[in-house]
C-alpha cells in the first residue's frame, strides 16, 4: 500500500523536480501558500499571454519546503497547466480536487504525471499536502484576475 | 483483578527486578501488529499504552460500584466516592502533594487554563510581567495570551540555547527587574526532552519577588521522574493521567492549597457550590471548588490504578529503565549518515522523548515510511511551534520511550530509518 502513496512518478517529480525555481521573468502573479500545521512552504509565479481572447499560462514555476508528496504534486501540477488556459487550468484543477477525494475524473490524460497520485486518497492526512500546489493554482489564477500581482495564504488544516 | 498478575505487582522492591519484557506483557496493545508487523510504539509521550490492571480498575467502576459522587447515600454511590477519593489520596502522594491541592480537571490543557483564569487574570496588572520560555508546548503559552489583553500584564519568554537549554543568563536578566509575578515552566520537554532544573528556577523567582507564583509543566516529568511537589518550592503543577498509562480525559492540577483557597471558581455548576439561591451562590470548599458537575469518575479510578502501578515500579527505576534506553538510543541515531538528534546528549539531562531530523528528508515522509514499517514515531512540531523554530526547522520526526520498551526497539528504530533513506533515494 505503501507504493500507492510514493507512486514511482511521485518519487521521480520529487528527486528530479520539473520547473522549480526561486523566480520567474517577467511574472505576472506570485502567490505563497503555507500550512502552519505541517510546516510546508510554497511560492508559486505565473507568467500569463494573451492568446486572442484568453489568457494563457505562458510559464509557471514552484519553489518551497515540505514532504514528498506535496513538492512531487506541485512539481507535476506545472507540467500539467503549462499552456492552457487559465480558465482551462482552473478546471484541470477542479478535476484533481475531485480525484484527491476519491471521486472518478473525467480528465485523466490531461492531469499528465498528475494521475499517479490517485492513492493518495487513500491516505486521508496526506490529500492536503498533494492539494498544495494546487490550490496555490487557482488562487495565483483568481489573485490575477483580479489585476493583483501577489497573494499570501495560510492554510489551516493540517497534513498530518 | 482477573488472570494473570501484573508485573508491578509481582514485586514491590522492584529496582534490581525492572524487567521491561515482563512488563511489556500487561500492555495488550503491544501485541498487536501494524501493517503486518509487530507494533513498536515509540510515542508515549504523546499517550502512555495502558496496562491491564488500569482497564480493569475502570472496568470495576462500570461494572459494579458505576454512580456519582458526593451526592447519593446508597451503596454504590459510596463506594464511587470512596475510590475516587482514594485516587486523588494516591496521586497526591505519588508527587508529594497537599491531596486538598489537586484538582481533577479534563487534560493538564484545562488545568493551565485554570490557572490562567482564576489566578493570573484575577492577580495579574499592568507592570506585571509573566515568563514563560522558548520550550513551552502551547498548552503553556496560549492560555497566558488569551487572558493577557484583559489583564493587562506583560508576557516574556526565555530563549534556548542551541543544546536546547534554558538560556539562563537571561532569565536571570528577566527576574532581576522585580516584574516577574508568574513563571511557567515546563520540568521536561516534550521535544527535546530537556530536564530544566525547576526548584532552583523557582527559588530565584520566588527570591526576587516574593508575591510570585511558579506554574510547573508536568506533562512529561511526572510520567518519567520521581516528583515531589513540595520539595520543588513551586505553586502549581499541570499533569495529565494518559501519559503515565492512565486513561484519556483526567488531567491533574497541584497547587498550594493556601492559593486554592484564595482563587475564584474557573467552571461553575453542580458540585462547585455550597449553597445556591437566585441571587448568588457560595462556593464548595477546596478541591471541589473547582470540579464543577459530574467529575471524571472512570478516568480518576483508572489513575489511581496506574499510580499504583508506577509505584510498584518505582520511579527511580523507571527513570534509570530510561537513562539506559537513552543512553543506546542517542549514539545509534547519530551512527546513521544525515540524522541528528536534538536537545541535550547527556543522558542525565535529558528525559526519552528524542527528537531528531534526517537530512533531506521531511518528518512525514518519515513517519509514513515508518508506520509501514509498524513504528509509531510522532511527526509534526509537537504543539510547540516556538522550541521547534529555535531548532532552525519547521517540524521534527520523534521517538519516546517508556517502561515498556525494550533495546531491541532502538535497532528497528535504526533499521527503519535506514530503509526511509534507501526508498527516498538517500536524498
Amino acid at each position: 500500500m505503501t507504493e500507492d502513496l510514493y507512486h514511482d512518478i511521485i518519487l521521480d517529480h520529487y528527486r528530479s523536480p520539473r520547473n522549480r525555481s526561486v523566480d520567474l521573468e517577467r511574472a505576472d502573479v506570485h502567490v505563497h501558500h503555507n500550512n502552519p500545521l505541517c510546516g510546508d512552504e510554497l511560492d508559486l509565479r505565473l507568467r500569463v499571454a494573451a492568446d486572442g481572447a484568453a489568457s494563457v499560462i505562458d510559464a509557471v514555476v514552484y519553489d518551497g519546503e515540505g514532504c514528498s508528496i506535496s513538492m512531487a504534486s506541485a512539481s507535476a501540477m506545472t507540467e500539467a497547466v503549462a499552456g492552457r488556459t487559465l480558465h482551462d487550468a482552473e478546471d484541470l484543477a477542479e478535476n484533481f480536487r475531485s480525484m484527491m477525494h476519491g471521486d472518478p475524473v473525467d480528465r485523466e490524460d490531461d492531469l499528465l504525471d498528475g494521475i499517479a497520485f490517485q492513492g493518495v486518497a487513500k491516505f486521508p492526512v496526506r490529500v492536503k499536502c498533494a492539494l498544495l500546489g494546487w490550490m496555490a493554482l487557482r488562487d495565483a489564477i483568481s489573485t490575477f484576475q483580479q489585476g493583483e500581482a501577489s497573494h499570501r495564504v495560510t492554510h489551516e488544516e493540517p497534513t498530518l | 483483578m482477573s488472570g494473570s498478575a501484573s508485573a508491578a505487582d509481582a514485586d514491590t522492591n522492584t529496582s534490581a527486578m525492572f524487567d521491561a519484557t515482563t512488563i511489556r506483557k500487561d500492555f495488550p496493545t503491544l501485541e498487536r501488529q501494524v501493517h503486518g508487523r509487530p507494533l513498536i510504539y515509540l510515542d508515549s509521550a504523546a499517550t502512555a499504552q495502558t496496562p491491564h490492571p488500569v482497564l480493569e480498575a475502570m472496568d470495576g467502576y462500570y461494572t459494579r460500584y458505576c454512580a456519582n459522587v458526593h451526592r447519593g447515600v446508597h451503596a454504590l454511590a459510596e463506594e464511587a466516592t470512596a475510590a475516587y477519593e482514594d485516587a486523588r489520596g494516591r496521586f497526591a502522594e505519588f508527587v508529594g502533594a497537599d491531596v486538598r491541592g489537586v484538582v481533577f480537571t479534563k487534560n493538564a490543557t484545562e488545568a493551565f487554563n485554570l490557572v490562567a483564569y482564576s489566578w493570573a487574570r484575577t492577580t495579574l496588572g499592568p507592570g506585571d510581567v509573566l515568563l514563560t520560555t522558548q520550550m513551552e508546548h502551547h498548552a503553556n503559552i496560549v492560555p497566558w495570551q488569551l487572558v493577557q489583553e484583559p489583564a493587562g500584564f506583560d508576557i516574556e519568554f526565555v530563549p534556548v540555547t542551541d543544546d536546547g537549554l534554558l538560556d539562563l543568563e537571561a532569565f536571570d536578566r528577566i527576574v532581576a527587574t522585580g516584574r516577574v509575578k508568574l513563571f511557567a515552566v515546563t520540568a521536561m520537554s516534550n521535544v527535546v526532552g530537556t530536564i530544566n532544573p525547576v526548584a532552583d528556577l523557582a527559588r530565584r523567582v520566588h527570591d526576587a519577588r516574593d508575591d510570585a507564583v511558579v506554574v510547573v509543566d508536568g506533562a512529561q516529568s511526572v510520567p518519567h521522574l520521581p516528583t515531589d511537589f513540595a520539595s520543588m518550592g513551586v505553586d502549581f503543577l499541570c499533569a495529565s493521567a494518559h501519559k503515565m498509562l492512565g486513561p484519556t480525559g483526567i488531567g491533574m492540577l497541584v497547587a498550594r492549597p493556601e492559593l486554592l483557597e484564595r482563587m475564584p471558581p474557573f467552571l461553575g455548576g453542580g458540585e462547585m457550590i455550597a449553597d445556591v439561591t437566585l441571587s448568588g451562590s457560595t462556593f464548595n470548599e477546596i478541591p471541589y471548588k473547582f470540579e464543577a458537575g459530574t467529575p471524571v469518575i472512570a478516568e480518576a479510578v483508572g489513575l489511581g490504578a496506574a499510580v499504583d502501578y508506577l509505584a510498584n515500579l518505582g520511579m527511580d527505576a523507571v527513570r534509570a529503565h530510561e537513562i539506559e534506553l537513552i543512553s543506546q538510543c542517542i549514539p545509534a541515531l547519530e551512527s546513521v549518515e544525515g540524522v541528528t538528534v536534538h536537545g541535550p546528549s547527556d543522558p542525565e539531562l535529558r528525559g526519552a522523548a528524542i527528537s531528531f531530523s534526517i537530512e533531506g528528508l521531511h518528518p512525514h515522509d518519515i513517519g509514513t515510511i515508518m508506520d509501514r514499517e509498524g513504528i509509531a514515531v510522532r511527526a509534526g512540531h509537537h504543539c510547540a511551534k516556538p522550541l521547534v523554530r529555535s531548532l532552525g526547522t519547521v517540524a521534527t520526526t520523534r521517538a519516546s520511550f517508556y517502561v515498556y520498551n525494550v533495546p531491541e526497539e532502538i535497532n528497528e528504530l535504526v533499521r527503519a530509518i535506514e530503509v526511509t533513506k534507501r526508498f527516498f533515494g538517500e536524498l
